[in-house]
């Protein structure tokens, strides 16, 4: 814990989630501590109902712990509002999802442009940066596409657009393979290897061991606790 | 987010629902037409009432003779009047009825009108000069006749439009005889035209000087007699003063009781009032009709709103997740449900005008629609569709953004 609040991203003192379903309880993570520093690229693997995802709301603010205090970028986010959040979310962090997650009716760029609507931001430059995010993901000739009308890894590469066009601090990916063939997870994590190189914070989620080897460290999780720190420098 | 980008996605919602959202502002189409149509039939009777009022002037009193318990008895042709000659007299004397104005005494009766070849039976006035003035009336053709001609009783007729037009088709009346009864009239004037009221053409008559009329169409007896009696208020707010003047006159010169009162007074706004009353009651009951279809219409909102926050749990959550507060998802979703309301207004708006052009056709009502009704009928559409938004649009505002993501 020695280095200073300014590269330290992430930090999850004792973190514990326990989801209370009727009369039982289930402890999703019990006491995770970790930090993450700026520009790093980790991966958190673990079988089936570890608690990654559960982990990964955590880190991205879309669920708060039970327990423990989780600091992002030196701020305390435990005990913020729901609006406070979601200001949170809009500004500093991106989410790619397993499914997606792209809106059918609206084009590419307006996918794209959507967190910039919650921002504030004027419409010329909305339609610009959405533009220049899916230029940055290879899809500047499939601007004005439907979700339908692209492939499964086109619509991914536009999902990661939509989440760099915030321009955060930190990119949140659960299983954004789990539903690509293998030369658009090529494809994909060809595209979060060049942004981890030009300096993006990037946590990933995933199952399969050659995705986890991209990171430069992975976190194993199993049965909600981290099970011992691996630094992996084998990169690909 | 920004107004209009909430108001694009909110369209944009609803277009990608289409038959859907034509079927939910059905409820309220129908509804604020049928608002729309009950009002403007409420105020279109008002308006012919008003126009009505208008025709005989507002400061009218009528005394017809026969207690109200008898009403039968009013003016029947020839038959003996408690109503007289005299009764106007003493009634014209100002120390006796300050507040009455101007009168005028009416004999009534059907005759048989003749010019030339033409025949046309028709309801023959005898009165005083004083009719003009009283029953608001001018000619448009000629003059009505003096005060010396009816001294004389002179045999000269004034005719109203629709009888010039039977007896004389397009001919100028004026100059022209008719014989009414076997005695030959000269036709000097014609009346401006006032078309019908409730219950008789009023440009069908011919009207003639009261002596006349006693002496060639009454029998000897009966020559004092009147139907009916007109009485002009000096003003609308010394309308009930004349009444009292009046009623007070007549029970002493009858000698009667109030209670076996031989005459009856009404002024023209009780006659109308009588007159629709039933159609205020109708009114009501339409307008009852039309709210309650305008309640189930935002009921249909609501329902809807539910089902699409339900549907659309993903995106809420995804949208949570990118970064809008609870605040922007419910205004996005009170947006969606207001818009709703609005098509459904606007829509309805246009059944409304549409029926009020169709209606008066068929029912023979006017139906007059005043642009505050149609304004208000907008912004009810769209306090309906907030109102039934609101539940909704918080529901999809509280979901937590994992639960709405988890879902399938
Ligand atoms: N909303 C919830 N209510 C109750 N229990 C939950 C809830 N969400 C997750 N859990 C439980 O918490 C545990 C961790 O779930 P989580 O989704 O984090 O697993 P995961 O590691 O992402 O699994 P997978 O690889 O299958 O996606 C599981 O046992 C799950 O049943
Ligand atoms: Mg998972």
């Amino acid at each position: 814990m020695s280095a200073s609040w300014g590269s330290q991203i992430l930090r999850l003192t004792e973190v514990s989630k326990t989801y209370a379903t009727g009369s039982l309880e289930v402890a999703a993570l019990r006491e995770v501590s970790f930090t993450v520093e700026a520009g790093e690229y980790l991966a958190i693997m673990g079988p089936s109902g570890s608690g990654k995802s559960t982990l990964m709301h955590i880190l991205g603010c879309l669920d708060v712990p039970t327990s423990g205090v989780y600091e992002l970028a030196g701020q305390d986010v435990t005990g913020l509002s729901e609006a406070e959040l979601a200001e949170i979310r809009n500004a500093r962090i991106g989410f790619v999802f397993q499914q997606f997650n792209l809106l059918p009716t609206l084009s590419a760029w307006r996918n794209v442009a959507l967190p910039l609507c919650y921002s504030g931001t004027p419409a010329a430059e909305r339609r610009e940066r959405a533009v220049a995010a899916l230029e940055r993901v290879g899809l500047g000739d499939r601007i004005d596409h439907r979700p339908g009308e692209l492939s499964g890894g086109q619509q991914q590469r536009v999902a990661i657009a939509r989440a760099l066009v915030t321009d955060p601090s930190l990119l949140l990916a659960d299983e954004p393979t789990g539903n690509l063939d293998s030369a658009s997870t090529e494809d994909v994590l060809r595209l979060l290897d060049e942004l981890n190189d030009s300096g993006r914070t990037i946590a990933l989620i995933t199952h399969e061991a050659d995705v986890a080897a991209r990171a430069r460290r992975t976190l194993r999780i199993r049965d909600g606790r981290l099970e011992d720190l691996v630094t992996s420098g084998v990169g690909a | 987010m920004s107004w209009s980008e909430t108001l694009r996605t909110a369209l944009e919602a609803i277009s990608a629902r289409r038959l859907r959202s034509v079927l939910t502002t059905l409820g309220i189409l129908i509804g604020i037409a049928a608002v729309m149509l009950t009002v403007g039939l409420g105020q279109g009777a008002q308006q012919t009432v008003r126009d009505q009022i208008g025709k005989l002037g507002s400061n009218l009193l009528i005394v017809s003779p026969g207690s109200s318990t008898t009403s039968g008895l009013r003016g029947g042709r020839g038959s003996a009047s408690t109503l007289t000659t005299r009764d106007a007299t003493m009634l014209s004397d100002p120390s006796v009825a300050p507040d009455i104005a101007a009168l005028a005494p009416v004999s009534t009766s059907s005759q048989s009108v003749v010019a030339g070849t033409t025949n046309w039976t028709t309801q023959v006035v005898g009165t005083t000069p004083s009719w003009f003035p009283v029953r608001s009336r001018t000619t448009t053709d000629g003059r009505f006749f003096t005060s010396a001609e009816e001294s004389a009783a002179a045999q000269v007729a004034v005719i109203g439009t629709t009888t010039a037009t039977e007896l004389f088709g397009r001919r100028s009346p004026v100059g022209q005889t008719i014989t009414i009864d076997g005695s030959a009239y000269s036709v000097i004037g014609v009346l401006d035209s006032i078309g019908s009221s409730t219950t008789s053409d009023e440009d069908d008559t011919v009207v003639i000087p009261g002596t006349t009329y006693a002496a060639r169409l009454t029998s000897t007896g009966n020559a004092a007699s009147i139907s009916t009696l007109y009485l002009k208020a000096t003003s609308q707010q010394s309308l009930s003063a004349a009444y009292q003047e009046a009623h007070a006159a007549l029970l002493v010169s009858h000698g009667v009781t109030a209670a076996s009162a031989d005459f009856t007074i009404a002024s023209q706004e009780s006659l109308v009032a009588t007159a629709t009353s039933t159609d205020r009651t109708l009114t009501i009951l339409l307008a009852g009709i039309a709210a309650i279809s305008l309640l189930v219409g935002g009921i249909g909102v609501m329902n809807i709103m539910l089902v699409s926050v339900t549907e659309r749990i993903r995106e809420i959550g995804l949208r949570k997740a990118l970064g809008a507060t609870p605040r922007a998802v419910r205004r996005q979703f009170l947006t969606e449900a207001s818009a709703l309301g609005l098509a459904g207004g606007v829509l309805g708006l246009a059944l409304g005008y549409a029926g009020a052009r169709l209606l008066p056709s068929l029912i023979d009502q006017p139906v007059t629609i005043e642009p505050y009704v149609a304004a208000g009928a907008l912004l009810i559409s769209v306090a309906i569709g907030i109102g039934a938004g609101v539940y909704p649009a918080t529901r999809a505002a509280r979901l937590a953004p994992i639960d709405a993501l988890r879902s399938e």
